[in-house]
Formats: structure tokens, sequence, C-alpha cells
């Protein structure tokens, strides 16, 4: 059995937390205070899990549990802090050279130290690649609910008039963006006890033939809770797009803007917008 | 067994783009980069929709029928005009029937069936080949002036 030099670093824990923290300091990837505790708590977990016996051989084993949660905690916080990824692989590194540092003044064999330093690599690089994998999943957690804020918000329905309904859609319209399309809709009429329900296109950069699947499903969706549905915002090149297509939209109540779709919506309910004299 | 719309002459190709398409998600990329495409050969906002809509139908084919696959981008020349060629490759099933395929209103999914005969008729040159088992593979390129 080797000298276990790398458990030596024990009675160094408070310089070593130093020697760390200046290393951070240096380099600018930490944002100070609040970092600090977090990083006495893992040089004291990194150090609890060599005592116990954790080494390179085994770097699944359980006495790494709780530095891995914690790692992963501040991994991933930072991800939504905002440190870039080199400034979280910093982090990491420099706790390495400081141990590192340490080990040499604590051990002069070479080549005990150099076991050592070897042992400790090992750890800290699955450490460092640890970093990335929970710091990217904090990156995706970020765009995961960004992507669901965008299509809550990107399916405003609009009171326009007494009993009148408006729906701007802006983007892509794919299934699951038709269904969260049609439940909103679906719902306003309920709520407002609207009769006419408008459904703004000028946003939609294409429409195949899928998208017009889902508009006509929408519409006939409306129809069936006794509402009209009018489709606006047809620019030209949708208009010839969708006739080269062979699309037939002819059941559909169709208008090249809101405005016309809004005065049609007027005639509708008998509705008239007179000049005031 | 192969459909051919096309008036075939010397073509030259630059700038070709592969792009791999294995969710829904990699639907608005690609269009995005193919309307770039279309803008670079100075496409008419009507022949750019079209050739928009036209990848948009035969990229939603290949996610669901030929479960994901790989589109090639690729500026063309043929001496009178410029263009975008798009290639869409999948290992999928293959079509069993590829005259049904092209009828307009039929559909083995339950879509409209307009997505095939459709998409030739927005675009200049369409080209299909398919072997059961093997996959299919679409060309389509819209001219500029086309």
């Amino acid at each position: 059995m080797q000298k276990n030099v790398l458990g030596g670093l024990k009675e160094y824990e408070s310089k070593l937390n130093t020697i760390w923290t200046q290393l951070l300091l240096e380099r600018g990837s930490t944002d100070g205070a609040t970092e600090e505790e977090e990083s006495k708590e893992f040089t004291s977990l990194f150090l609890e899990a060599i005592k116990l016996g954790g080494n390179s051989t085994d770097l699944n084993s359980q006495e790494f549990d709780k530095l891995y949660d914690l790692l992963t905690g501040i991994s991933i916080s930072r991800a939504k802090r905002g440190f870039s990824p080199r400034e979280t692989g910093q982090y990491i590194i420099s706790f390495k050279e400081a141990a590192s540092k340490i080990l040499s003044e604590i051990e002069s064999e070479p080549a005990a130290l150099y076991a050592a330093n070897l042992e400790l690599s090992t750890i800290v690089d699955n450490l460092t690649i640890m970093t990335f994998e929970s710091f990217l999943k904090g990156r995706e957690d970020v765009i995961a609910r960004q992507t669901e804020e965008i299509s809550e918000i990107s399916t405003p329905v609009i009171r326009v008039w007494e009993g009148v309904v408006a729906l701007p859609i802006i983007g892509t319209l794919d299934s699951s963006r038709t269904q969260i399309v049609m439940e909103n809709l679906l719902q306003q009429i309920v709520d407002t006890g609207s009769s006419i329900a408008i459904l703004d296109i000028s946003g939609v950069p294409a429409v195949d033939s899928l998208v017009a699947q889902h508009l006509i499903k929408t519409v006939s969706a409306t129809r069936l809770m006794g509402a009209e549905c009018i489709i606006s915002g047809i620019r030209p090149e949708i208009a010839q797009t969708v006739v080269h297509l062979g699309i037939d939209l002819t059941g559909i109540v169709t208008k090249a803007t809101l405005a016309s779709a809004l005065q049609t919506a007027f005639e509708m309910l008998q509705l008239t917008v007179v000049k005031r004299k | 067994m192969a459909i051919t719309k096309n008036r075939s002459m010397m073509i030259t190709a630059t700038n070709k783009v592969e792009i791999a398409i294995v969710r829904e998600q990699d639907v608005v990329p690609l269009r995005n980069r193919v309307k770039d495409y279309g803008v670079k050969a100075g496409m008419s906002i009507l022949n750019q929709t079209k050739l928009i809509t036209a990848t948009s139908e035969l990229v939603r084919n290949l996610l669901k029928y030929g479960g994901g696959g790989k589109v090639l981008v690729e500026e063309v020349n043929n001496g009178r005009d410029k263009g975008v060629r798009a290639t869409f490759i999948d290992n999928g099933p293959g079509i069993a029937d590829i005259d049904l395929a092209m009828k307009d209103g039929y559909s083995t999914g339950k879509s409209l069936g307009l997505g095939l005969p459709g998409t030739k008729r927005l675009v200049n040159e369409f080209d299909i080949k398919t072997e059961m088992g093997v996959g299919t593979t679409v060309t389509i390129i819209k001219w500029k002036n086309g």
C-alpha cells in the first residue's frame, strides 16, 4: 500500500482554501463572497471523500456522492447566473492547481509526489467532466424553459370587440403549437362568449399542407363551438403558393388584412362604424 | 421507380451544405437556410415562398415517413439562370406505389395528401427515386425566374 499523500492534504484545508480563492480571484472566475462558502464546502467534501477511501480506481464509488451532488449544484447555478464554460472550467481546474501546490510542499520524494499528483489529476479531471455535463444541463434547462415561455406568450388571444376575439399567429405553426393555439382560442370563446374568432397569419412565414390542415382543423373546432372563424393576413405570395399546392380553403372565410376581417366581423354582428358629424 | 420533371441541361452546383434532419425542431433552421440560398440567387418573394413551402412539405415527409434523414442544399447555375437545388434523402421504407403517391388527395397518413403533387407544382424540376426497404430520394430545383 502506497503512502496516502493525498490524505495529508486534510491538515492544510484552510491553506488550500486560501490558495484556491486567490487563484480564482486572480483569474476573475468567481463573483466573490457568495462562492466562498461553496468553495469551502467543496474542499471539505473533497477531503472527506479522500479520507473515506475514495480513489481514482473507482470514480463512481459512494464516497464521492456528496461531492458530486454539491458540484452539480454549483455548476448548474453558475450556468444560470451566466458564467462562461471557461470560467466554470477554471473554477475546478484552479482547485487542482492549489492542491498540487500544497502537495509539492508536503511531499519531497519525487515518486510519491508524482503518484499523488496523478491521483489528484484523475479525480479532479473526472470532476471537471461532470462539471461540464451539469453546466450544459443547466443551460439546456434554461433553453427548455425559454422555449416553453415563447410558445405561451406567442399565442395571445385578444378581445378586439364585444363578441370578437383575435389571435395573431407568429412563427411556424407546428403540431404542438396548433394544440396550444386551439386550446387558447376555444377557451377564450367560452370565457368571453364571443361568436367570431379572427385567426391572423400575417406572421406565419409559409403555409404548407400541414399548416393548412391545422388551420382547417382549428376552424372546424371553432364552428363546433358555435362561433365563426375568419382567417386574415393572407399575403399575395401565400395565396399563390396555397393555390399551387392545391389546398382547398373555399369553405373558410379568408381576408387579406386584419382590418378587413374586423370589418367582416362587424357586418356579421350587424354593427356599423360611423364617422361622427 | 422514378418520376422526373426535368428539362435537363448542363448544371453547375456550388456551396453545398448537408443538414441532418432528425426532429421536428430541425425543420425551421433548414427552411431558413434554404431561404438564404433563395435570397442569394436573387429570387422574388413569391419564388422564395414557393421554394420554402416545397422544402417544408418534403422535409415533413422525410420526418414522418422516412424517419429522418438528411438534406443537401446547393446553389445551381445553368448558364442562363441561377437557382437552388435541394436533395432530400431518407433510409425509410420507401414508397410502394409512386404513381398513387403523386396523386392529389392520396395519403397513407392522415394528411391532406397534397405534399408530393403540390410540391411538384411549386418547383421547376422534381425528381423522385424510391426503393422499397432502401429509402427515398427527392431532388427539387427552383430557378430564380422559374
